[in-house]
């Protein structure tokens, strides 16, 4: 099954984040990189660089970022595991990189089930 | 919701591998390693349940293997002791533990260790069944019992196959070591044979009421992953990860929604996977840099089906030469058997049909299910109804998967369709 996991943060300390941590992102990134679950992942650029678009009571409109929420999207991974626990495990090792690193760092990383194309059974039946 | 059960099995098909591999490396017995971890594992599926899973997962299953190595050290030491007293020797038995330089292997590179379980898992000295349970505990990190249903056997069946590799591996005295060089091309074309095994007991069962059985195909990919990046620089390790992100990436479209299977000619390709075959492709460049061999031909093969926009579009001439090439190389009746479908799609039915006619003498596809069913399509197209209903019929009569069965009798009821 594959799963999209999308992080995002809601405290983030104002100092940058500790070279410690970022080699722990990467080391983690290629273990599971190279047990063949890690598929596809980026890291993403605050909301500020970015736009949005969107359909409201029958209006098209688009805005510059940052957008409102309190949290912002950090990055997207893609993991191809054989049970949901599985991506909860590798997602689970990514934020406790954070907490052991990154004092003051909150955030959470929602992991969801993709349709198809690799999910053979659930909506055939 | 999940059982703590689950996420200690999930916590385990990340940590199998390298924890056997250290253990492995630090006692230099596989057999000892794997019952090392399995106590390990079975403490957790006692303790984590109960206490939640640990902020740190593999420093604790490895931690614990370690306590569980030394109380067993003890014991032995202990046993010793009373035997020498029993034999009226009284010094004291005195063995370094074995254990203790635990830590400072861990910080090693794991690389090499992993590669050492998979050659080991994968060793000549044990039957292929023998090989692919192993290599699917320890470097898929899979239980018993999901092997024995992903194999069909039964648990016991599974479990006693498991313990008889392990004790060969231990008879021979097998070193729990890489390859030599000399050894190397043959030892690495037994793993692969062993991870397209797996892929193809998911891709196909070949009895039963399941099309395909999924979840093998995975565990295959992701093993074949593994070993891209432990053999970077092994063309064929490549060619085989592109064959099967390749196959995959055919995979949802392989079975309609009723659930029966639907020929390539008839496939929705804008169900086929792209992630899939933009890593299948990418795959496919890096074996072809390194050289190629028979894996990289048939990832060529999948390459050109995955890129042509439908059947009539595909590049058939390019799949029958490649067809050609392959059968220099690894001579098979199955191969003719393609090369022969192939041809008839660039050059025309009769031309397919004839090479067909020549295969028919060959025994050992004598009951084989695709070759009646080739002949009953060109058949088809040369508007020989007749002829090609009876070798959809016996085509039918030759499977015992009931998916195919239908697939055929519908081919011999609805002459309007066609199969390559």
């Amino acid at each position: 099954m594959r799963y999209l996991v999308l992080l995002k943060a809601h405290t983030v300390p104002n100092s940058p984040p500790p070279p410690e941590l970022m080699m722990a992102i990467a080391a983690l990134g290629e273990e599971a990189t190279t047990a063949g679950v890690l598929v596809d992942s980026q890291g993403l650029q605050p909301s500020s660089a970015g736009r949005r678009v969107s359909l409201s009571r029958g209006q098209l409109s688009a805005a510059d970022g940052p957008f409102a929420e309190a949290k912002e999207l950090i990055s997207y991974a893609v993991y191809d595991v054989r049970s949901r626990e599985d991506a909860v495990q590798w997602t689970t090792r990514f934020l406790q990189a954070h907490h052991d690193l990154w004092d003051g760092w909150e955030g959470e990383a929602d992991i969801l089930p993709t349709f198809g194309p690799t999910d053979f059974t659930s909506l055939e039946s | 919701m999940a059982t703590a059960t689950e996420a200690v099995e999930a916590v385990w098909r990340i940590e199998s591998g390298r924890l056997v591999a250290v253990l492995a490396r630090i006692t230099g017995d596989f057999a000892a390693a794997e019952d090392l971890a399995q106590d390990a594992l079975e403490v957790a599926l006692r303790q984590w349940p109960r206490d939640g899973v640990p902020h740190h997962p593999a420093s604790w299953l490895m931690a614990t293997a370690r306590h569980l190595a030394t109380d067993r050290y003890r014991r032995e030491v202990n046993l010793h002791r009373k035997l020498t007293l029993l034999a009226s020797h009284a010094e004291n038995a005195t063995i370094e533990d074995p254990m203790s330089t635990v830590d400072h292997h861990l910080d090693t590179p794991l690389h090499d260790d992993l590669l050492r379980l998979i050659f080991t898992a994968c060793h000549p000295c044990l039957g292929i069944d023998a090989q692919v349970a192993l290599t699917l505990r320890t470097v898929g990190g899979l239980r018993t019992p999901e092997i024995a249903r992903a194999f069909l056997v039964s648990e016991a069946t599974m479990s006693q196959r498991i313990s008889r590799a392990k004790k060969t591996l231990t008879r021979q005295d097998i070193a729990f070591a890489l390859p030599a060089p000399v050894e190397l091309p043959a030892r690495l074309e037994a793993v692969i044979a062993v991870v397209y095994l797996i892929f193809n007991e998911g891709y196909a069962a070949t009895a039963g009421e399941d099309w395909t059985r999924p979840e093998l195909c995975s565990d295959a990919i992701r093993l074949a992953r593994l070993l891209a990046t432990l053999q970077s620089e092994q063309a064929e390790v490549h060619g085989m990860l592109s064959l099967l992100e390749l196959q995959s990436a055919r995979m949802p479209a392989r079975r309609g929604a009723d659930g029966t299977p639907v020929l390539l000619a008839d496939q929705d390709r804008t169900r086929w996977d792209t992630l899939l075959i933009r890593r299948g492709l990418t795959a496919l460049k890096r074996a072809e840099t390194l050289g190629g061999g028979p894996y990289t031909i048939q990832a060529q093969i999948a390459a050109c089906h995955i890129q042509a926009a439908d059947i009539d579009g595909t590049d058939w001439r390019r799949i029958a030469a490649l067809y050609t090439v392959l059968g220099h190389l690894t001579p098979s009746p199955v191969i003719a058997l393609n090369h022969a479908i192939a041809v008839g799609m660039a050059d025309g039915a009769e031309h397919g049909l004839y090479l067909l006619d020549q295969l028919q003498h060959d025994s050992s596809l004598a009951n084989y299910p695709p070759l009646a069913a080739s002949r009953g399509t060109f058949l088809r197209r040369l508007e020989r109804h007749k002829e090609a209903d009876d070798a959809f019929q016996d085509a039918a009569r030759q499977t015992d998967n009931t998916a195919s069965q239908q697939l055929y009798q519908r081919q011999r009821h609805h002459p309007e369709e066609t199969e390559t």
